[in-house]
């Protein structure tokens, strides 16, 4: 690949089918689920900004993360924002930050993150729980579809090849190369990697340290909460999750845009990709 | 294409992208306060229900060994009922503290503290958590609701056991608290009228001189301040309709989750 003479797009290229129809809709209801799911999540967790290691809030030791408003040594309220025993100032924006009428106001997050700006806790809790079935009976309608349709033997798991060349791949994606030609067709090795550990790990993490926040879910079989530290610790995990989840979305927007953000959205919507002719190329079949 | 075209669609694209999402997003809010979304929303709260029900109908909470009990056990909501008629109970010990049980029953009864006591007692570690997020464990002990509620004969018509307390939710002494559990909780193994808190008499801001403790729910299910049972066919004509005070306010009626 590095030996090769950069490639040169010639005029021409055609469309070829990328994106089937159900993974198409899949996606784009996880766009709009995962959002809301997000900013109500952080509407919920400004009703007590606060995370915790352990079976309860109370256990003897302090709070892994917490967002308070406090007042300055000249009586003026500040937001402080504590991590692991590090207080910082974060006035403005976690803590004590300006509501959307520009009056400032004790919260954790501010309001441009939550929906809605205002605290509403039962409203958050029915939005996110309603969009969180969404979420999952679209997550196993795709797990079922991709192992069902082949997708995910043919175009997710990465082969032993792929997998030896992880390495290249690494370089290619810190210099932003990226495929064109016929290899744009396939995934390459990290992006295989990624959608697998977001897909079977991340996400189905992110719904059971959720589920682990219920009471109720917690009795289906004694004790499966503490595995993962307790109800405390699994709220804190979920917070994580979420954030992560926010991460490999910028990455993926980030990797959308770079390798042709027309060509991407459209294989999205309407399935189709172009792609460009490759001077150098060499067919698939010789490969 | 042209170069200045494609910077045109990419733009227009941009627009719409943006416009899309903030629109969405104000809609949500907008949405919130039609009559119809929440309904919509609230679908979600049978199917979280049927769901705890087909997995966990008969399951247990957790309980907790004496090690995880949290160093004191915080109060939240009402901390002292604003009402004469409570302070009184309180200043004389809850002596005069009688929790009446009636509706559908054939025999409605009076119960003092003392009779709650000699009713089946279970003694249970617990973890409490509260829909703000927090979560505490204590130790509680007290009168289990099903050794009462056989007492009292209920009848065939019966499906939800209402609470109410004597804490008032308004400043002027009005909108008491209330709440109320179907037959699967009202009869589960771990739901008491728990009448102690860590080995001692259940304190003034914890829902002395009883409160309810039904352990798969969030915290504003356990009702506390209880003065009086009912059994009923349905809550529909209660309050606001909805069950339980916050209920009333667009709480979930199901707080397995």
């Amino acid at each position: 690949m590095e030996a090769q003479a950069p490639a040169v797009p010639i005029a021409g290229g055609y469309l070829y089918r990328r994106h089937a129809l159900p993974v198409r809709i899949m996606h784009w209801i996880n766009v709009v689920a995962l959002t809301i799911l997000l900013m109500r999540g952080l509407g919920i967790f400004n009703a007590h900004s606060a995370l915790y290691w352990g079976k309860s809030s109370y256990t003897g030791r302090p709070a892994l993360l917490v967002m308070t408003s406090i007042e300055d040594k000249d009586g003026q309220p500040i937001g402080v924002t504590t991590v692991l025993g590090h207080t910082f100032d974060t006035t403005g924006v976690f803590g004590l930050s300006k509501d959307r009428d520009g009056e400032l106001a004790d919260r954790g997050f501010p309001w441009w993150a939550t929906i809605p700006d205002n605290l509403w806790l039962s409203m958050s809790r029915s939005w996110h729980f309603f969009f969180a079935w969404l979420f999952v009976l679209n997550g196993l309608a795709y797990v079922v579809y991709t192992v069902v349709s082949r997708h995910l033997t043919r175009d997710l798991v990465p082969t032993g090849n792929e997998l030896r060349g992880i390495g290249a791949s690494i370089r290619e994606h810190l210099r932003f190369h990226h495929a064109e030609g016929e290899a744009a067709k396939r995934y390459n090795v990290l992006q295989k990697l990624a959608y697998l550990v977001v897909i079977f790990v991340l996400l189905p993490l992110t719904i059971l340290m959720g589920l682990a926040m219920s009471p109720w879910f917690d009795g289906v079989w004694p004790g499966w909460v503490d595995l993962f530290g307790g109800r405390q610790s699994a709220r804190t995990i979920h917070f994580i999750c979420a954030w992560l989840i926010v991460l490999f979305v910028a990455i993926h927007v980030f990797q959308v845009i770079i390798t042709g953000l027309w060509n991407n959205l459209r294989s999205m919507i309407t399935g189709r990709y172009r792609v460009t002719a490759v001077s150098n190329e060499v067919p698939d079949e010789a490969r | 294409m042209k170069l200045a075209d494609r910077r045109k669609r990419r733009r227009f694209l941009a627009r719409m992208f943006g416009a899309t999402a903030a629109t969405t997003l104000a809609g949500c809010n907008q949405l919130s306060l039609t009559s119809w979304a929440p309904k919509v929303l609230d679908s979600a709260e049978k199917l979280s229900q049927g769901a705890a029900n087909l997995f966990a109908r008969k399951a247990m909470a957790q309980e907790f060994s004496p090690a995880d009990l949290s160093p004191t056990f915080r109060s939240n909501g009402t901390r002292e009922p604003n009402s004469d008629a409570y302070r009184q109970l309180a200043g004389g010990g809850f002596a005069a503290y009688r929790l009446q049980v009636g509706g559908l029953v054939d025999i409605p009864t009076e119960f003092s503290l003392d009779q709650l006591r000699a009713l089946p007692a279970r003694t249970q570690i617990t973890r409490h958590d509260c829909v703000e997020g927090w979560s505490a464990i204590a130790k509680w002990k007290g009168a289990r609701l099903s050794a009462l509620l056989q007492s009292v004969k209920p009848q065939s018509r019966a499906r939800y056991v209402v609470f109410y307390c004597a804490d008032p939710m308004e400043n002027d002494g009005t909108d008491l608290y209330y709440e109320s559990v179907d037959l699967d909780d009202a009869y589960h193994e771990q739901t008491i009228l728990a009448y102690e808190l860590n080995d001692q008499p259940l304190p003034v801001p914890n829902g002395a001189p009883v409160r309810l403790r039904v352990e798969r729910q969030l915290g504003y299910k356990h009702a506390k301040y209880v003065l009086r049972i009912e059994l009923v066919e349905s809550f529909a004509k209660i309050a606001g309709g909805r069950g339980g005070y916050w209920e009333d306010q667009g709480y979930q009626w199901f707080a397995g989750i």
